[in-house]
């Protein structure tokens, strides 16, 4: 079995600025991936390089057995906090639809083949549960309602691989739990892999297969039970860092390294 | 009445070129509202008044200056267009400042069009020739077949360029295409409108048609009615008034605009 997405000794350097290297990466068809790491770390770039909209510096990427580019068809995408405009005026509905056919040539016209395809989205937008609102201006729509459209739209080629970049960031907690869940789904029924950029790792902490922890120069993967504990973070990152557990199974970071300290060398 | 008015060829020609252009500013409209390029076709449009001064200034005629440079303008806004979004607004109000100035000096410098100035920026309907008529119509028929080819992935690109990347739209190239479309489109609607009235046929309508139709393809085909009817209305009512064609047109787009406003107030 071919991997979904595959990672050997890969390096970014965005701006002249070596962002990661070392990154060592398998994700099976199925897992579920959870990419963790301080605010410009290069977490969103990575996914860049999965989508072949980046290159890397050196090492070797691998998506669904080719090169980036040829995959983009089998590859559902959410970008990283997209809010529309309320002065958006286009329905919900339209969004997902360009996650279907946006990418091709001409006007759909009205027909067999267009009705068929509001059926899918119709479809897509159940499974995320956001049939109540998909009708509605995309722009009046909350920022977590409008998330849920996006997801719908992510999935909307039956990706083999999803990439997701920080999905539960405005969600309140019972959606990021139904999200969360929404997602492991994919990956068990589905066989989709997924890659998730997140902040807060306790809400897909029950649903991981593996998690990387990127630091600026270094990178560190692995079960969350193997990556996510004192020793391992604070090698990684260089200042002391501690791991609880507290009782209903949560993990805090304590003294997690704050963005600018990791960016002395950043100009503004 | 009708018959009377349509027995001059002068009236022929400019119900003419009214149609064409009404057909192209409401569905470039739509889409520059929908891209937020507003500010955008305005200088593209103001561009224009020195482009028709300074060929006539040259001995050639106004429709040429209008094209060659709506369409220049159109490639150095795309130069800057990557750039930072506050850098990209102060690139392009200069252009229209300095765009504003020269067609001033130009006019100044052919003492015989000074007359003729108010037409330039306000607009006319009067002395459009049949060749003008032609060449309207040739290009507008390139204009709508490339909008008809780039439809969904420029709908795409306009509305979620990240995604939109991601699944292999090319999203740099048509943004500029659709620069150079707007340009073009510039270029048609200030030879009825005039530089500074534009905005009656290229954003009136398609702001009213947003308020009606939420759903894309019936709001541009909205916006080409709404643009259609105050075209062939203000026409009609500039023959038989005293005063100017661009009074009409800006009142009437503007009728129309409150009046869509409205009737989504009352639906919602
Ligand atoms: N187009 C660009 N040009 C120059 N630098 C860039 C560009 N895009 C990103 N960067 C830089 O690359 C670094 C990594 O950015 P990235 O968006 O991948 O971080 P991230 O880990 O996703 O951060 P966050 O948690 O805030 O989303 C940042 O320092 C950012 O400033
Ligand atoms: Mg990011």
């Amino acid at each position: 079995m071919t991997a979904a997405l595959e990672l050997r000794a890969g390096a970014l350097a965005v701006g002249g600025r070596l962002l990661w290297s070392e990154l060592e990466l398998t994700v099976e068809p199925g897992e579920f991936l959870a990419v963790l790491g301080p605010n410009g770390v290069g977490k969103s770039s990575l996914l860049n390089v999965v989508l072949g909209l980046r290159q890397l510096q050196r090492g070797e990427v691998t998506v669904l057995g080719g090169a980036p580019r040829d995959a983009v068809d089998r590859v559902g995408y959410l970008p990283q906090r997209r809010n529309f405009d309320p002065s958006v005026r286009i329905r919900g509905l339209d969004i997902v639809r360009l996650g279907v056919d946006g990418h091709r040539w001409g006007v759909p016209f009205p027909g067999r083949a267009s009705r068929e395809t509001w059926r899918w989205v119709r479809e897509l937008v159940d499974d995320v549960g956001a049939s109540a609102y998909a009708d509605r201006p995309i722009g009046q729509l909350s920022g977590g309602e409008q998330q849920r459209l996006l997801i719908a739209q992510a999935l909307a080629r039956r990706p083999e691989l999803l990439l997701l970049d920080e999905p539960l960031d405005s969600l309140d907690l019972p959606n990021q739990a139904a999200v969360a869940q929404l997602v492991s789904k994919l990956c068990t029924e589905r066989g989709v892999a997924v890659v998730m950029v997140a902040h807060d790792v306790n809400p897909i902490l029950p649903y991981l297969d593996k998690v990387t922890y990127l630091a600026p120069g270094g990178a560190a993967c692995g079960t969350p039970q193997d990556v996510i504990t004192s020793e391992t973070l604070t090698g990684l990152f260089g200042v002391s860092i501690e791991v609880l557990r507290a009782s209903d199974g949560r993990l805090v970071v304590v003294g997690q390294p704050e963005a600018p300290a990791l960016h002395g060398d950043r100009h503004h | 009445m009708l018959s009377e008015m349509f027995s001059f060829p002068f009236m022929v020609n400019a119900y003419r070129a009214g149609t064409i252009v009404a057909v192209l500013a409401g569905a470039v409209g739509y889409l520059m509202v929908l891209r937020q390029q507003s500010f955008v076709g305005h200088t593209l449009s103001a561009v224009g008044f020195p482009g028709a001064a300074g060929a006539l200034l040259l001995g050639l005629t106004a429709p040429l200056g209008y094209y060659a440079f709506c369409l220049v303008a159109a490639l150095v806004i795309s130069r800057v267009h990557h750039a930072e979004r506050s850098a990209q607004a102060a690139v392009v109000g200069t252009v229209q400042a300095f765009a504003l100035a020269s067609g001033y000096l130009f006019v100044v410098l052919y003492k015989g069009v000074l007359s003729g100035t108010t037409a330039l920026l306000f607009g006319s309907f009067l002395g459009i020739t049949s060749t003008q008529v032609v060449v309207m119509a040739g290009v507008a028929t390139v204009l709508l077949t490339a909008l008809v080819i780039l439809g969904r992935p420029l709908l795409f690109a306009s509305l979620d360029p990240d995604a939109a990347r991601a699944a292999g739209v090319p999203v740099a190239l048509l943004d500029l295409l659709f620069l150079l479309l707007l340009g073009a489109t510039a270029a048609g609607v200030v030879q009825i409108t005039g530089s500074l009235m534009v905005f009656t046929l290229l954003v009136l309508p398609a702001a009213a048609a947003r308020e009606l139709s939420c759903r894309p393809g019936r709001a541009l085909a909205t916006s080409i009615l709404i643009a259609l009817l105050v075209t062939w209305t203000a026409l009609a009512v500039a023959y038989s008034s005293p005063y100017p064609l661009g009074f009409w047109l800006s009142t009437l787009a503007f009728g129309t605009f409150l009046a869509a406003k409205a009737v989504s107030r009352v639906r919602a």
